[in-house]
């Protein structure tokens, strides 16, 4: 176990640096963060400075690793734009996005479970119908629209929520049953077809002659198996909802890392961007890292595999 | 012993509605099942037997519909229980039930001691120790070594005959009255197979529990059944005891079964009989006897009327217009054609085509990340000779090597040690093509072992095309010929795989094989996936072809009564060496190996009265990862001695066969294990 996680965690690693190098250097190459800051009038002599004070005149390899030190150190740089630390940039957002993200998530799981499940019992009734045609509603509705009724009909008409903001718990109801909702069609899909195979197959029939029967039957023999691939999307979700909402935070106005990301790639503010995206692609591997965790710990040929 | 019936069922029947129509599955049977009593129920794949052992406790698929006039079981009608009833009172707790296939259906995610006790906690008030208990001793029955360490396992810890051992331990938690066995020994191997049966006749009588054996084996029910009912698409079509009905059996159906097994009739030199044709799917509405459109003795009535079900002896019937009688009683689908045999190769000394000289391969396996790489021998100084126009069986249980050898030979897999000679030339040395002209396999699995996008005709003609012979037409023509020698009809020269029947399948691969006219041909188990009907076909097909064609085969299996049918010679594979070797007579009827002779004991051959034999081997297979010191036998042999222990025996000629062991050459051989003569004996006595 510990051998396994071990490889897993030293692959993740490579992955975010892989990818936080490949953005470094894109971005070097397709703009020039010194013309950014000095801003686009400025003399061509004051911008030079500004690229030797900032050293953006080194190798992107150097200045990369230089940045990476700093990361290693908790300096994440300073930003171009709003010129303060990229670190309290970070901790002013990620509250909002964390929050949303982990509400929408809990949307999800209480939508798509009991959904998917209902339809893996009773398949091809009216049940299952009823689960798949929601599914596919939730998967063709665009989620401003969807944010945009919902604020028509529960903030607006029926004044319950608020419009916009993220000062309260009421500001996150509507926009985690938007962004929740944009993955229920996948979670319930996987849940059904996951269940269905798992009720079919020989070991339930064993355990239906044993005598099990109902929701013993469920949740003390298939709903384990099952959840092993519910399990890795689920990670998946997660890491798309943390690494910022942009259109849903946009919708109901919410200061998260998503609008913080469109709004430092407008302004080339390279160092809120660096971070972001190092940040996002570690949230990324650490979730997938701990859905395959989460896997060897339900399925014992996972764990001793 | 009580002679109260414990289960009687009225007119069960099973339907399963499909796309176009309803697939009748069970057509209105009955059974009656005493105390204590064993009943076997056979026939081959789709005439209904599983069906009827799902319907009883309701565990059918969810779209199948069961129907009975009553399921009476003690008294009480399970055809009138709801599943609520069923789950608390009869499933798991007064009838239990173990299924077919021990790799799937044990739950993988939990612990053989949870999935153990939970059967008995869920059904009484009892505690987690008490339960626990139960399961340990339990475990210890069905002969698990060291049970206790056994609950923290998981299934894909244990090999297939533990865990059928864990389902058969699960099944006996609460004690049933009633065991429903569905094909419980079919996926396991021969010694397995001895051993599991025979361990549920000492439980049942222990228990006074009754029984339901299902199976497609006529060797196993003859030796574990006190009754026996046959089943012919969703009917029974005779019953009654399992003696009489195996020395006198009286429907076409039966008697055609019994031809098809090897060695029923004379042991080799006999062409099998062959029921032509598959079982047909009972959809619609089914007119006269549903077997006459297979059946050798069909008049027209068979046709029309459905037959009349006649009465012999109390509990014995049989459904038939035109039953086999006495004075009828004649080989009836054998085809006169005399049949030169296993046994009549000629005496001329035919040139060695393939040699194979002490072949080794050893793979390196490692496990973790940073764990050890451990060297596992999967063959150890193998040798072997195949002469022209000889069948040489290879024999062996799963693991112990057969097909690394026979991937090997086929140069698809080069050895680390020792050379295959084909024909005089080093394998190795043979340009890929050049090898595929002389040497081809045929495969164990049909279903899956041709490509199901091409046409049969693409399958068989596709060697011609890769080695470039002849133009298009011709190639076109050879390929219609081939299937003619198969026996497959032309019009499924455009066909697909999955629009053929099993048997017809194995034709197109067998035709496949043989369209280069290869030196040898290596059959890897060509007949297990097949129902004994088709297999006889198959049989009798591959003898033909070597006949005709003057082929060579080295025929790789674990069914001993085929070997007995088709071998010239025999090669006894033990974790990765040939134990034994030699003429098939010497071999089958004085095995000088105490493997050999357990693999024989364990061939349960068509003789009712007789037992399962009890083996005398202990424990299982080894992994071939921890090889024993020694002799690699040692640990399961019931005549080991410490010079086992301690070294490797050389293998040496005694009577013109090859043996590796210590005390072969002692003529100490026989006395080790007594039920070796009495088992020949029934081989021979078995034969009418």
């Amino acid at each position: 176990m510990l051998n396994y996680v071990l490889r897993r965690g030293f692959m993740a690693l490579l992955v975010a640096l892989t990818v936080s190098f490949g953005t470094f250097a894109l971005f070097h190459f397709a703009t020039d963060p010194a013309q950014t800051i000095a801003g686009e009038d400025a003399p061509q002599e004051m911008v030079d400075d500004i690229r030797e004070q900032y050293g953006f005149d080194r190798p992107v390899s150097t200045q990369y690793f230089n940045w990476l030190g700093g990361v290693l150190r908790g300096d994440f740089g300073e930003s171009f734009f709003w010129k303060q630390p990229v670190v309290e940039l970070i901790q002013e957002h990620a509250g909002v996005t964390v929050m949303l993200a982990l509400a929408s998530l809990s949307v999800t799981i209480l939508i798509a479970l009991p959904l998917g499940i209902s339809a893996a019992l009773r398949p091809n009734t009216w049940v299952d119908r009823f689960a798949l045609s929601t599914a596919v509603s939730a998967q063709a509705v665009p989620n401003f629209w969807l944010g945009l009724m919902l604020i028509i009909v529960f903030a607006v008409t029926f004044p319950i929520f608020p419009v916009s903001g993220d000062s309260t718990w009421r500001h996150f109801v509507l926009p985690a049953l938007v962004l929740g909702a944009s993955s229920v069609p996948a979670v319930m899909r996987l849940t059904r077809t996951g269940l269905l195979d798992v009720l079919s197959s020989d070991y339930i029939r064993t355990a239906r002659a044993k005598g099990f029967i109902g929701y013993r039957l469920i949740l003390q023999q298939a709903l384990r198996n099952a959840l092993l691939p519910i399990v890795s999307v689920l990670a998946v979700q997660l890491g798309y909802k943390l690494g910022g909402s942009v259109v849903t935070e946009s919708v109901f106005s919410m200061n998260g890392l998503g609008r913080l990301a469109v709004e430092s790639i407008f302004n080339s503010d390279i160092p809120t961007v660096q971070s972001l995206i190092l940040i996002f692609v570690l949230t990324f591997v650490l979730l997938t890292l701990a859905a395959d965790l989460i896997n060897a710990w339900l399925d014992p040929r996972i764990r001793m595999g | 012993m009580s002679t109260a019936s414990i289960l009687d069922i009225r007119e069960l029947s099973v339907e399963i509605p499909t796309e176009s129509s309803t697939l009748k599955a069970v057509r209105g049977i009955s059974l009656d099942l005493k105390r204590g009593e064993t009943l076997g129920i056979v026939g081959e794949s789709g005439s209904g037997k599983s069906m009827t052992a799902l319907a009883i406790m309701n565990l059918l698929p969810p779209s199948a519909k069961r129907a009975a006039a009553c399921i009476n079981f003690d008294g009480n009608n399970l055809a009138q229980a709801s599943e609520r009833q069923l789950a608390r009172d009869v499933r798991g707790q007064r009838i239990g039930m173990i299924f077919q296939e021990p790799m799937t259906s044990l739950n993988p995610v939990y612990s053989i001691g949870r999935q153990l006790t939970e059967t008995m906690t869920l059904h009484r008030d009892v505690s987690a120790a008490t339960a626990e208990a139960r399961a340990v001793h339990l475990l210890e029955k069905v002969g698990l070594p060291d049970p206790a360490s056994r609950l923290k396992q998981y299934p894909h810890e244990l090999s297939g005959g533990q865990r059928q051992r864990v389902m058969i331990a699960m099944a006996l938690m609460n004690e049933p009255e009633l065991l429903i066995a569905d094909e419980p020994t079919t996926a396991l191997d021969v010694t397995i197979q001895a051993q599991i049966l025979h361990l549920l006749r000492d439980l049942q009588q222990e228990l006074g529990m009754s029984m339901i054996l299902i199976t497609h084996d006529l060797g196993v029910v003859s030796r574990a059944a006190d009754k026996i009912a046959v089943m012919y698409a969703g009917d029974i079509v005779e019953t009654g005891n399992t003696t009489e009905v195996l020395k006198d059996p009286r429907h076409p159906y039966t008697q055609g079964l019994l031809e098809c097994v090897p060695g029923y009739r004379n042991g080799a030199a006999q062409r099998l009989g062959a029921i032509p044709g598959i079982v047909p799917a009972m959809t619609g509405t089914v007119q006269g006897c549903a077997f006459a459109s297979r059946c050798p003795r069909a008049v027209d009535l068979c046709r029309t009327d459905v037959p009349p079900r006649e009465a012999v002896s109390p509990g014995r019937y049989y459904v038939c217009h035109d039953p086999v009688t006495h004075d009828t009683a004649k080989p009836l689908t054998v085809e006169t054609a005399a049949h030169e045999g296993a046994a009549g190769p000629s005496q001329l000394p035919k040139p060695t085509v393939l040699t194979v000289e002490q072949v080794s391969c050893t793979f390196s396996v490692r496990r973790g990340l940073f764990g050890k790489r451990k060297p596992l021998k999967a063959l150890n100084e193998v040798s072997l000779s195949i002469e022209k126009g000889e069948i040489l069986a290879l024999v062996g249980e799963s693991g112990c090597g057969k097909t690394t050898l026979s991937r090997t030979i086929m140069g698809l897999q080069s050895p680390s040690g020792g050379s295959v000679i084909l024909n005089g030339q080093r394998i190795e040395d043979l340009p890929p093509l050049q090898r595929a002209r002389m040497i081809q396999p045929i495969f164990q699995d049909p279903y899956s072992s041709l490509n199901p996008r091409k046409t049969i005709g693409d399958i068989i003609g596709k060697p011609l095309a890769v080695h470039r012979i002849g133009t298009k037409a011709e190639q076109r023509a050879h390929t219609h010929r081939m299937m003619e020698l198969v026996g497959l009809p032309a019009r499924v020269f455009n066909s697909y795989p999955d629009q053929l029947s099993g048997g017809q399948r194995q034709r197109a691969a067998i035709g496949r094989a043989l369209i280069m006219n290869p030196e040898v041909v290596i059959c890897d188990e060509p007949t297990s996936a097949l129902d004994v009907s088709v297999q006889a076909q198959i049989l009798n097909l591959l003898l033909d072809l070597r006949d005709e064609l003057d082929l060579t085969y080295l025929f790789v299996t674990h069914n001993l009564s085929v070997v007995e049918h088709m071998a010239d010679r025999v090669a006894v594979m033990y974790l990765g060496e040939i134990v034994e070797c030699g003429d098939r007579d010497q071999v089958m009827s004085d095995p000088k190996h105490p493997y050999t002779r357990a693999l024989m004991d364990s061939a349960l051959s068509i003789s009712p009265g007789e037992t399962v034999p009890d083996l005398g081997l202990s424990g299982d297979f080894p992994n071939p990862i921890n090889r024993p010191s020694g002799c690699s036998f040692h640990p399961r042999c019931p005549i080991a001695e410490q010079q086992c222990r301690d070294k490797a025996p050389a293998s040496e000629l005694i009577d013109t066969t090859l043996v590796k062991c210590w005390k072969a050459g002692v003529s100490v051989g026989r006395s080790g294990n007594p039920s070796i003569n009495e088992s020949n004996n029934n081989m021979e006595e078995s034969a009418p």
